[in-house]
């Protein structure tokens, strides 16, 4: 593996070796040693076209728990807006030598043609790409519920996973989807179906447009974030009615069954898809998400830097 | 000068000698025997009817780093293309008299094909106001099709006004079907692959729902309507109804939506973004069907060439629009004549005779035979050739068909009796 781009990119093995690896990591960290030595001398560069502050910190963070030397390069303003070409901020950061580049961007596929062009050497790791993937999220994700659900082999045969919201738009759905099946798990879209890809019959997936008789079934309900503004595009009428119809609420909540869990990529509109009840609610892992966010990428990076697939 | 081509075979199979002198086909005869005229050696080629492409974008004036009519020009002949109509989205916009004239004149002085001008029907292609449609078609250019490709005249009222105002001269308005409305920022087919890659998706029906208005509209006010570049099967059957009623009504497809499907996106490699967008397997079957039945008329290249910095980029920001003259009679010959859909007759129709009758191109367009101009080309239908995307004649390089090897080689073309392209055979095999 030279390049995480899209959760495709991954056998199940694959992905299973990487969460396996990034839950030695956290044992390493656990038992003190905060700061690996893994990847002293080499440098990741973060290329962030679209802001970011959590997806990039957690990035930062790993990479310097390995060691590495890390560049943050803010490139608002891509070619897409007329500013610099990408090849140009490719060509750039080849010059400087970097090892790997983690990009997010926010036209879909910018990452693989980062990867493909010949524009550059380094490892390329998609750290999100417009409304396409974003690989480490599901990887955070699946490790997530393994730990929560107390799944230690990464096999999710059985487990049922309702992921609910803007699925149109969602690079965080994509990536689960993916990952998930990849791991046995039954994943089920609840969104109104304006929401809803088109030809997503192709996903092997469940569609379901009425939260309220989903959410009794499932172990996982995975939140996603909605912008409101989605409204003038006429997705939906208002943020209101999208709230009543597909926001986890109190009573929702309630109905969900004992042992399952709440999950959302951040950054959260408390009210909107969330309510405070749920968000804070003893069922909500928001943040194992992010501290499981860098053990993750500390996988990522070890894997793809050092070429070494366990510790 | 004067040209004796020897044992050349017609589109009808027959093998005949042609002689070309003064500019027109002198004679069609078994054996011909001329001692004055350079002989070429035609066993084996095919003679055609020079190709007539109703859909070319040649960027100039305004984007002479992308092309110009003389690099265009170049390119039409190596492809067998002896008449090229130059789309009106260019920097002015071919909106009036004098840009019109303009592209006619630097037609004529390349002197490698004639290039005729396309008139915008709406002014600055804004879809408001009507361009000065009578203006551009008294002009020296004499212009008949009138479209505002690139954008689709969407507003009702201005496409019925304009199919209405171009009877008066037998004019055609060529339509880019798109619904705007439903493709906003759309980048590609909308479908499977579109949702798997994130990429926002252009609806069949966006162009479908054009296409019925449209028909519509033509046969409401009895005018000609000209539907470009065809690309979804629902299309097709739209069209197909169209024509069993009786309504004037003709359609082109492209070569690259015969060839091509948005599978060919899923690497993100710009060089395959284009407007209308590739569609499916099964769009490109009723495509092909169409095309053999004559529900589609024509062949048209929409050949858009784009300077590399807008291709070579994320795909989001890349350019609509891939090159095709110097490959469209090999795509056909692969897509239709190979699989047996279209024989040599009927490919000569949709790609030279039918265009220049929609058009209106007089010299061009007609079989090869005694008296007429001579514009034809030579083709070896045998010969092969691995497609490189450096050795163009076009100024661009963004040809989807980079690497792939293709079938037939135009290997002469003559304009008016010229001798305006020829290859070397023992390169070309």
């Amino acid at each position: 593996m030279n390049h995480l781009l899209s959760v495709n990119d991954l056998s199940k093995e694959a992905a299973i070796s990487l969460l396996t690896t990034a839950r030695e990591l956290g044992v390493v960290s656990e038992g003190g040693h905060k700061k690996l030595p893994t990847l002293r001398g080499r440098s990741v560069v973060n290329l962030f076209f679209e802001d970011s502050t959590r997806t990039r910190i957690s990035f930062e963070s790993a990479a310097k728990r390995l060691s590495a030397d890390v560049i943050n390069f803010s490139a608002k303003g891509s070619s897409v807006s007329k500013g610099e070409s990408l090849k140009d901020t490719a060509q750039t950061l080849q010059a400087m030598g970097a090892d790997a580049v983690v990009i997010r961007h926010g036209a879909s596929g910018a990452a693989q043609r980062l990867a493909d062009s010949g524009w550059i050497s380094a490892s390329v790791i998609n750290a999100g790409d417009g409304t396409h993937e974003h690989p480490t999220q599901a990887l955070l994700d699946a490790f997530t519920i393994a730990e929560k659900l107390e799944i230690s082999n990464f096999e999710f045969t059985g487990l049922r996973v309702g992921i609910v919201g803007d699925i149109l738009h969602s690079r965080v759905a994509r990536s689960n989807v993916l990952l998930l099946q990849k791991l046995g798990a039954q994943v089920t879209l609840i969104a109104p179906p304006t929401l809803i890809p088109v030809g997503v019959h192709s996903w092997g997936v469940d569609v379901n447009f009425d939260f309220d008789s989903a959410v009794g079934n499932l172990d996982v309900v995975m939140m996603l974030r909605i912008q409101s503004e989605r409204m003038n595009e006429l997705f939906f009428p208002s943020a209101r009615e999208y709230s009543r119809s597909y926001g986890l609420d109190k009573l929702r909540l309630d109905r969900m069954t004992a042992r399952s869990i709440v999950m959302h990529p951040g950054p959260m509109n408390r009210g909107l898809e969330i309510s405070a009840d749920s968000a804070d609610s003893q069922k909500s892992v928001v943040l194992s998400q992010v501290t499981n966010g860098v053990l993750v990428r500390m996988a990522v990076l070890y894997q793809l830097l050092s070429g070494a697939s366990s510790l | 000068m004067s040209y004796l081509i020897k044992a050349a075979t017609l589109s009808d199979g027959a093998v005949v000698d042609i002689l070309i002198a003064d500019g027109k086909i002198a004679r069609v005869a078994p054996d011909i025997q001329e001692s004055n005229s350079q002989i070429i050696e035609a066993s084996g080629l095919r003679a055609l009817s020079g190709l007539v492409d109703l859909h070319t974008h040649l960027r100039e004036p305004g984007r002479e780093d992308s092309e110009t009519i003389a690099s265009g020009s170049l390119a039409a002949v190596r492809g067998g293309y002896t008449a090229l109509s130059a789309m009106a989205n260019t920097s002015p916009v071919a909106d009036t008299a004098g840009v019109v004239e303009q592209v006619f004149r630097l037609g004529q002085a390349a002197g490698l094909c004639d290039v005729f001008p396309i008139g915008a029907v709406t002014q600055g292609l804004l879809g408001e106001q009507l361009a000065e449609i009578g203006a551009m078609a008294t002009s020296s250019a004499k212009v008949r099709i009138f479209s505002d490709d690139g954008k689709c005249v969407s507003n009702a009222l201005v496409m019925r006004r304009a199919l209405e105002y171009v009877k008066s001269f037998n004019g055609i308005i060529a339509q880019h079907a798109q619904e705007p409305t439903l493709t906003v920022d759309a980048q590609m087919n909308e479908g499977e692959i579109s949702s798997r890659l994130g990429l926002k998706g252009w609806p069949a029906i966006a162009e479908e729902a054009i296409i019925a208005r449209d028909i519509l509209l033509a046969e409401h006010v009895g005018s000609r309507l000209h539907i470009c570049h065809l690309t979804t099967a629902g299309g097709v059957e739209l069209v197909r109804w169209a024509k069993s009623r009786g309504i004037n009504v003709t359609a082109e497809v492209t070569p690259h939506h015969l060839l091509l499907t948005d599978e060919s996106v899923l690497g993100y490699d710009a060089v395959f973004k284009v407007n209308p967008p590739l569609r499916t397997e099964a769009d490109v079957h009723a495509l092909r069907a169409g095309l053999a039945d004559g529900t589609i008329d024509i062949v048209a290249t929409d050949h858009a060439p784009h300077p590399s910095e807008d291709k070579d980029c994320e795909w989001q920001a890349a350019a609509f629009g891939m090159l095709g003259l110097e490959t469209a009679l090999s795509v056909l010959v692969s897509t239709m004549v190979e699989t047996q859909l279209l024989d040599w007759a009927h490919l000569e129709r949709v790609m030279s005779h039918n265009p220049a009758r929609i058009a209106g191109y007089e010299s061009h367009g007609h079989p090869i035979s005694e008296g007429k101009t001579a514009n034809l080309i030579l083709v070896d239908p045998l010969a092969k050739r691995v497609i490189d995307r450096n050795k163009m004649a076009s100024k661009s390089r963004n040809t989807p068909y980079d690497g792939l090897t293709l079938p037939a080689v135009v290997t002469h073309t003559f304009f008016n009796g010229a001798l305006v392209h020829e290859v070397d055979r023992g390169a070309a095999k």
